[in-house]
């Protein structure tokens, strides 16, 4: 399905983790940053891999055939518009998404049931969280 | 250990109840200020290392962060000022000559600010650019003195190369080396889609780079430096660097360590060694040499590019550009002493060289009243910080303007003043891969954009209060301009009249 | 078109999809023995021990049936395919023609034949909502608990029970738990793990006969239960698939487009066997995951479009007790083990690729190991120091990384 994903370059990722603090802030049900995160071990949706020079940053890549989905057991994991959504009541932390992603996006939340990116459709809207905060324009929020 | 007799400038003032200790400020450091303790989950910072560049003030996402100046203070004195002070104790500690970068930041006179723009009042109308045609585009390149006809009474075209600019704004001459590749193509990229031009300075032109070669000026220096017949013609026209505002009569000297990989390849010289810019071109001493530089190039390029020759302001001036205009160049460029710089000596930095303001109108002046105006069109830069600037220029006689700082400021420069250092936390003055990426062309580019964008619009808003729809019209139109908090001296040299006269 | 899907869980549901990406208004009918809404069977457990609901267990939303605009036949079970006249009949004589059939018939416990079991009245299998709810009043308020096997099925139901039953023992000829996934070196500390739970296990030791409510296990050893768990392993659902004339081994057999030996019938779920790209062998891999991909595969060729699914693979992801693990493929080949204090990880490789791997405790981002053993990845390919570290995507080339994180999604 056509719709905009975000899409990560590696050649202007610095590796300053801003799209995880923003993510964490964004998932979280404040609306000022220093409330949200102060003292807080954040567990952000979208997760910086680094090693020497090379940076980058990963999240749900949305894909239009999602073995998470296909795969969880609880019918927890559904496709809403091309947004691949998890439903944390039904989910029962038996982590076969994680099981089945290939790209290591999903992950338990705080309580223990999983969380993922949904593209900050349930917050913000508009733009990712992660996408607006890039400072370098390494993750995009586009058609491709 | 020795006394340290210095205090730093600066100031890292953390709110650490906003702080959320995420360390984006410690990754995005090259000068390595802050840092965090684990054991106490508190960010520190050393302020001795702070050059002031804002990075981590810009990137704090709960902006917990600011600089300050420090209150430290040496006992008042006019005279040895505690700036003074300081660089007498540097000075003393090393025995060096003291480096600064970009412009002087001294406070002489800034003319562009004693100027006031004219505007239309009921005798005639001034113009609404929103509803009516504005015309910001420029033609640089030596005009023709009259219109020629063959026996049939045909129009001969004698016109010579011109470079067609959309608006009169240009950017100027900043090296690969000086500056980073991508700030390069930043300005490359952006010059393509503003319709103008950048300037390679005297770095040679990266083989990337060839594609934006319709909006490039390729720059011929004292070290001539990347440049071969490739070269020559890769670009829209040719400059002749004479000399530059921010350190006349000074040459240029870029590291070894800077002389790495690509830079080295597009300079032509081996990785590591110094590159150094001699003070004069060791083949011109006189207008007759410069001139045959001009026709050199000419030749090269086969009479279809223009060729600038940029000098620097400097007391004579205007005899010198009187000579330059004579020499078969088609643009002058004239740097005023404001004018930026990766890396020159403090003292001459702040103290060499005249203001572009006084340096423009005395060279228009000059070549008008020896009727040689036509023969070259005039490019002056060296601190245009506005669109206000760039129409008091025009008005002043430039028929364009070259900016660098203000674009560089786009790109993100904070104006540490820091650039000799090489460690640039904005991406554009360092070639360490991992500042050079912090500038994404995307970026610099669209940012370099709106800048000129919105200066046009601005332009053509103040034309059109002044009833002027076509840039040619206010070229050299002093009286469009008045002065304010000026001697009468200034004002002969300005060509303006007092406001209210 | 007409489709008939025999079955309502995993593979039906995927198949139900699978039509429906392709074709929005044929008919399909479900028909399914059991009576309930389509649920999730591997939720059985989670909800004896309270974590889920049977509201929130429903495999899809009460709209589905409707939304997928499907006629659905619940309580009703297939006696006969006629596979000639392509129509098949329920217990009550009733035909249902069809032009694209779905076999998803699944497996059943697999009870085998002691001596005085049928004597136990409180036994019990542990597969079906209903197989649950039963064992859930038989608890009532306590009672011993024995579970004949220490595999998945065994462990979860000890896992869904642990809080209310009085005692629970597992019994299991295999020397270790959960022998279809884990190696022993693996078990062990899962074992503690569920013992400090208070579940006692009698581990390479049989029941050799039931003395009414007291087992007797081949060491002699006898143990007292009030409730007994049947939960030795599965067998597919094949006989109505054998009396249609379809090819049948230990499961129905498949090809790739998930078509059966005969034409216009497919088969997917537990009651099929799978190709194990990691073993190369046939055999049945009950597993939700293999089962909805199988059913949608089937389903888009039922519609008439094709899509193969070549790529099964064993894998699991279970916990007990906030334990995880998550394992993959098979064991055979040069391993690489590592231990960091509570957490274990073995890698195995083989000719160049990866098999399988274990992971207990930390199972981060294991999908990037399955995806491995899945895409069969030369691990030349990769920095196989790095996958050993962790699974990331830093082991890739940048060239592969462009495609994964900025091109076209997967």
């Amino acid at each position: 399905m056509k719709m905009r994903r975000i899409y990560v370059n590696e050649k202007w990722c610095l590796g300053c983790h801003l799209c995880e603090y923003n993510c964490a802030f964004s998932n979280s049900a404040e609306t000022d940053m220093v409330k949200a995160l102060k003292d807080v071990h954040i567990n952000p949706r979208i997760r910086i891999e680094e090693e020497g020079n090379i940076h980058f940053a990963v999240s749900c890549r949305h894909c239009e055939e999602p073995l998470c989905v296909k795969g969880c057991i609880m019918g927890a994991l559904s496709i809403e518009d091309g947004v691949i959504m998890i439903d944390q009541d039904k989910c029962v932390g038996c982590c076969t998404c994680i099981l089945m992603c290939p790209y290591g996006a999903i992950m338990p939340s705080d309580t223990g049931v999983m969380q993922k990116c949904e593209l900050c459709v349930k917050n913000a809207g508009g733009t990712p969280a992660c996408v607006e905060s890039c400072p370098n324009r390494a993750i995009v929020f586009e058609e491709r | 250990m020795a006394i340290n007799f210095l205090y730093p400038d600066h100031e890292v003032v953390r709110n650490p109840q906003r702080c959320i200790a995420c360390r984006v400020c410690e990754r995005q450091c090259a000068n390595e200020v802050h840092s965090y303790d684990e054991e106490l989950n508190l960010m520190k910072a050393d302020d001795t290392k702070c050059v002031n560049c804002h990075r981590c003030v810009s990137l704090c996402p709960t902006m917990a962060l600011k600089i300050v100046k420090t209150d430290h203070t040496f006992k008042e004195n006019a005279n040895w000022t505690g700036e003074t002070i300081k660089e007498l104790y540097r000075q003393a500690g090393t025995g060096g000559v003291l480096l600064s970068s970009m412009g002087n930041p001294k406070p002489y006179p800034v003319y562009w600010d004693r100027l006031l723009i004219n505007a239309s009042q009921v005798t005639n109308p001034s113009i609404d650019p929103l509803r009516e045609p504005m015309e910001t585009r420029a033609y640089l390149g030596k005009k023709p003195e009259r219109i020629e006809r063959d026996q049939n009474g045909e129009i001969v075209n004698n016109l010579t190369p011109q470079l067609e600019l959309n608006v009169p704004i240009m950017f100027s001459a900043m090296s690969y080396g000086s500056i980073s590749y991508n700030a390069h193509e930043s300005l490359a990229r952006a010059a393509r889609e503003l319709g103008t031009l950048y300037n390679t300075g005297e770095g040679g032109l990266h083989e990337d780079f060839y594609e934006y070669s319709a909006n490039t000026i390729v720059q011929v220096a004292s070290g001539r430096f990347g440049v071969y017949k490739d070269y020559l013609n890769a670009g829209a026209a040719v400059e002749i660097k004479m000399g530059q505002g921010a350190k006349p009569g000074i040459g240029g000297h870029l590291p070894g360590q800077k002389i790495v990989g690509d830079v080295s390849r597009t300079r032509m010289i081996p990785e590591g060694s110094d590159a150094i810019s001699p003070a004069p071109h060791h083949d011109i001493y006189s207008i007759e040499d410069l001139r045959q530089l001009v026709y050199s190039l000419k030749e090269a390029t086969d009479y279809k590019k223009p060729v600038i020759v940029k000098i620097a302001a400097v007391h004579n001036v205007a005899a010198i550009a009187s000579g330059v205009a004579r020499s078969g160049a088609d643009i002058i460029a004239i740097d005023g002493f404001r004018g930026g710089t990766g890396a020159a000596p403090t003292r001459i930095r702040d103290n060499v060289g005249i203001p572009i303001e006084l340096a423009l109108a005395s060279v228009d002046q000059r070549l008008r009243d020896e009727g040689i105006r036509n023969n070259v069109s005039i490019v002056v830069g060296g601190s245009i910080r506005s669109s206000a600037d760039v129409v008091k220029a025009i008005a002043l006689g430039a028929d364009a303007v070259y900016i660098a700082t203000g674009a560089l400021l786009a790109l993100g420069c904070h104006l540490c003043r820091s650039c000799q250092t090489g460690k640039c936390n904005w991406g554009i003055a360092t070639q360490e891969p991992e500042l050079v990426k912090r500038l994404n062309p995307d970026v610099g580019s669209e940012r370099l954009v709106n800048l000129v964008h919105a200066w046009e619009h601005e332009i053509k808003e103040i034309m059109g209060g002044m009833g002027i729809n076509s840039i040619e019209a206010l070229k050299g139109n002093r009286l469009m301009l008045r002065g304010i908090g000026l001697n009468e001296k200034e004002l002969e040299i300005l060509g303006v009249k007092y406001a209210g006269e | 078109m007409k489709y008939v899907i025999i079955g309502n869980s995993a593979a039906a549901i995927g198949c139900i999809e699978g039509i429906r990406q392709q074709d929005k208004n044929g008919e399909i009918t479900v028909i399914a023995g059991e009576p309930h809404h389509t649920y999730s069977r591997p939720a059985i457990s989670y909800l004896l021990c309270g974590k889920t609901t049977e509201e929130r267990m429903k495999y899809r939303p009460d709209d589905f049936y409707q939304k997928m605009n499907c006629t659905v036949m619940l309580g009703r079970n297939v006696t006969r395919i006629e596979p000639e006249e392509k129509w098949l009949f329920l217990e009550d004589g009733t035909a249902v023609e069809y032009d694209k059939l779905l076999i998803a018939t699944g497996s059943r416990p697999f009870v085998p034949g002691i001596e005085g079991l049928e004597g136990v009245k409180e036994q019990y299998t542990f597969m079906s909502l209903d197989d649950a709810m039963a064992l859930d009043e038989a608890l009532g308020s306590g009672g011993r608990v024995l579970i004949m096997g220490a595999g998945l099925i065994g462990l979860k139901c000890a896992e869904g029970i642990a809080r209310k039953a009085g005692s629970i023992d597992v019994v299991d000829l295999a020397d270790r738990i959960l022998p279809s996934i884990l190696d022993a070196e693996a078990a062990r500390p899962v074992q503690e793990h569920i013992e400090k739970q208070g579940i006692q296990f009698h581990l390479g030791d049989g029941v050799q006969k039931f003395k009414g409510n007291t087992a007797v296990l081949s060491s002699g050893k006898e143990i007292g239960f009030d409730i007994l768990v049947v939960a030795v392993g599965v067998r597919p659902n094949v006989e109505l698939a054998r009396e249609a004339g379809i090819e049948v081994r230990k499961g129905i057999v498949t090809d790739e487009r998930c078509g059966t030996s005969l034409p216009d019938i497919y088969a997917a779920g537990d009651c099929t066997e799978s190709y194990d790209i990691t073993t190369g062998e046939h055999k049945p891999l009950a597993l939700l995951p293999n089962a909805y991909m199988q059913g949608e595969c089937a389903g888009f060729n039922m519609a008439g479009s094709s899509k193969t699914y070549d790529r099964a693979i064993p894998m699991n992801a279970i916990g007990f007790f906030d334990l995880h693990m998550i394992t993959a493929g098979s064991y055979d080949g040069e391993c690489f083990i590592r231990k960091n204090g509570g957490d274990y990880k073995m890698l195995v490789s083989k000719d160049g690729v990866l098999k399988g791997f274990i992971l207990i405790g930390d199972v981060a981002r294991a999908g990037i190991y399955t995806s491995l053993i899945r895409e069969q990845t030369p691990l030349e390919t990769v920095d196989y120091e790095l996958i050993k570290e962790k699974p990331q995507l830093m082991a890739f080339s940048r060239t592969e990384r462009a495609k994964k994180l900025g091109g076209a999604a997967v």
